[in-house]
């Protein structure tokens, strides 16, 4: 049974990756196979983890929880096409919420706590005596400094970019693309990690080639 | 007779049971000989004439937890006096809480040097009292017991006061730039470079004949990326109804998938033309990731859209679906405030919505009083930031560099101020 459930998964593999050549019957056939598997996957695991794990195994112990299922059924109203409107009732509530909930939690990570980690001194007498600071600490420092206040000032959009402010726009979106290129390649190290991870399962789990 | 065989068995019980002993008592002399491994065991261990001794912690308090729901208690207390850095006898601490008079619950153990420790399983509807021992290697010595206390409930933390003023300022902003907004007054919302080619994107995909991919990311209608992108989608499905192209939606989420026809029909019908409108331009595919990403795939190539968006909240796909779009020759547009995909759309697509500019666009796009009020007021919250990196920047150089006092002093009142968790 485990070398069928090999077979079937190199298989798919090699289906996914000959979508590199082109599109094509085989390639076709995998997605398919993706798609309507991990759709009925998940169908079933959140019907058995919410409704029967939560209503018919847990009772429903927990009020909030009828709350949900409330606004769930208020969703399936959209079936019924006279009182359809209805439906948007549940998804008022879920925006609503969660753009008030975000706005607490973006306001203390994303700006309070990043304009604390930004006051920092260009120089101090902490660094050495007097001014014999280390050049790694005034840069790093200055970098922070510089960085964040220049990409605020590419990101406020109450005014056009020209003259000194384009200037300092400018300044900000260098940075923002020096950010970008360091995140670039660290990621692609770990799509790397992915794409070793099936070569692995292909050399190794299939072939046996790989002892 | 009977008292006999009774003596037989018994030496033969004790022989058979001598191994047994032998292999019990090892760990107990082991530990009694301070060469136990873990010296909290789950049994108090009781004093006795050769156990290793210790002196008690002293002054032991507890205080209610300041800003809780009455789940905390603080207990701090003065180390024993046989808790020196080096050489001391005791091996660590044992926090115990009575709850309600009940027996004694072990509630933490702490390592040797420990005088502090918040207790966090308590409820505001019992009374507590807690002891600590300074535990050695073979016993445990009590503290003097603390008074029974109550936990307090608050209903306000004092301690994000800032923050409550900040969204004050930030929200109060908002609020008046709407109702500026709503009295006629245009307010004034720099170009975006990518939102400009919207329209001859969409124009494109009409003159060729081919449809408009629309792709608003992988996640749920809880993360405003998506809003985001929907609200781009409203504009978006405005010009192609009026230009009477093709759109089409696949989805990884159901909620996403209502949200998306009903902007879409709105779209068409605020452009006079719902009788275009199918629920077709929106379909589910799966919320597995590269499920999805392998369906969309297959419809770049087989539909040949001429423009694809990609406005939402993506992961690893993204690189995955901007590469095919570009494979196809579509003209892209992508926007997403996850930093580390905006590189791959960077290097894969025509135009980029970097962060903000990405909810900055929904408002830009709509031209309505709320959207642009609410991106107006969040200009006000960067100014103040802004303007604080300056000040504070300058008053701690000037402060560390030359040791200014009062601008240590504005350099800690900021960093108070800022530090709001």
């Amino acid at each position: 049974m485990d070398h069928l459930a090999v077979w079937v998964a190199a298989f798919l593999t090699l289906g996914i990756i000959s979508f590199l050549y082109k599109d094509n019957p085989w390639y076709k056939l995998s997605e398919a196979i993706f798609v309507g598997i991990s759709a009925g996957y998940w169908f079933v695991t959140l019907f058995w983890d919410n409704i029967y794990g939560k209503f018919w195994v847990g009772k429903g112990e927990d009020p909030m929880l009828w709350v949900g299922a409330a606004l769930g059924v208020l969703m399936l109203l959209r079936l019924i096409p006279k009182i359809g409107w209805i439906s948007r009732w549940p998804l008022a509530f879920i925006v609503g919420c969660t753009a008030g909930l975000y706005l607490i939690n973006y306001l203390s990570s994303n700006m309070m706590r990043q304009v604390q980690g930004t006051i920092l001194p260009f120089f101090s007498s902490q660094f050495g005596s007097g001014f014999d600071a280390t050049a790694y600490t005034i840069v790093g420092n200055i970098v922070v400094a510089v960085g964040t206040f220049t990409g605020l000032v590419y990101f406020f959009f109450s005014k056009e970019h020209k003259g000194a402010f384009g200037g300092t726009a400018r300044v900000g979106i260098f940075f923002i693309m020096l950010t970008f290129g360091a995140s670039f390649g660290y990621t692609v190290m770990s799509r790397m990690s992915l794409l070793i991870g099936r070569v692995d399962f292909l050399f190794f789990d299939w072939l046996g080639m790989i002892k | 007779m009977i008292i006999q065989k009774r003596n037989k068995i018994t030496k033969v019980h004790w022989l058979l049971l001598l191994p047994l002993l032998i292999c019990v008592s090892t760990p107990l002399v082991a530990a009694q000989s301070g060469t136990s491994a873990n010296p909290f065991d789950t049994t108090l261990i009781v004093p006795d004439t050769a156990a290793v001794a210790a002196e008690p912690v002293t002054d032991l308090t507890v205080a209610d937890h300041r800003y809780d729901h009455g789940e905390k208690l603080d207990l701090t207390w003065v180390p024993s006096a046989d808790d020196p850095p080096v050489g001391g006898t005791v091996v660590g601490y044992r926090v115990y809480r009575i709850a309600d008079g009940s027996e004694p619950v072990l509630v933490a153990e702490l390592p040797p040097g420990t005088n502090h420790h918040t207790d966090e399983g308590t409820s505001a509807d019992s009374s507590y009292v807690y002891f600590v021992t300074s535990v050695t290697t073979s016993a445990e010595y009590e503290s003097a017991r603390t008074e029974a206390i109550v936990p307090n409930v608050e209903w306000l933390n004092f301690d994000k006061k800032y923050l409550f003023l900040l969204a004050l300022i930030v929200g109060g902003s908002v609020v008046i730039f709407i109702e500026t907004a709503r009295r006629g007054k245009k307010l004034f919302v720099r170009k975006i470079a990518g939102l400009e080619a919207v329209d001859d994107a969409v124009g494109r995909a009409t003159e060729m004949g081919r449809p408009i991919l629309f792709i608003p990311g992988i996640l749920d209608m809880d993360d405003v990326q998506t809003l985001a992108g929907l609200t781009i989608l409203g504009r978006i499905s405005r010009v192609i109804a009026d230009y009477d192209t093709r759109i089409f939606m696949p989805v990884s989420r159901s909620l996403v998938m209502t949200a998306g026809r009903e902007t879409i029909k709105a779209a068409y019908q605020t452009a006079g033309r719902p009788d275009k409108y199918s629920d077709d331009m929106v379909t589910y595919v799966t919320d597995e990731q590269f499920g999805y990403v392998a369906a969309v795939d297959g419809i770049m190539v087989r539909e040949k859209p001429a423009t694809v968006f990609l406005l939402g909240a993506f992961f690893a796909e993204s690189l995955i679906l901007a590469e095919t779009g570009n494979y196809i020759g579509a003209i892209q547009i992508a926007g997403t405030a996850r930093p580390a995909q905006l590189p791959f759309f960077i290097a894969a697509c025509d135009f980029t919505l970097i962060g903000e500019e990405l909810f900055a666009a929904s408002a830009y796009l709509s031209n309505e009083p709320k959207a642009l009020g609410s991106l107006k007021g969040q200009d006000v919250g960067k100014a103040i930031a802004m303007a604080v990196i300056i000040l504070g920047v300058v008053a701690v150089t000037i402060g560390e560099a030359w040791q200014v006092g009062i601008m240590n002093d504005l350099t800690d009142i900021l960093r108070a101020i800022f530090s709001t968790m």
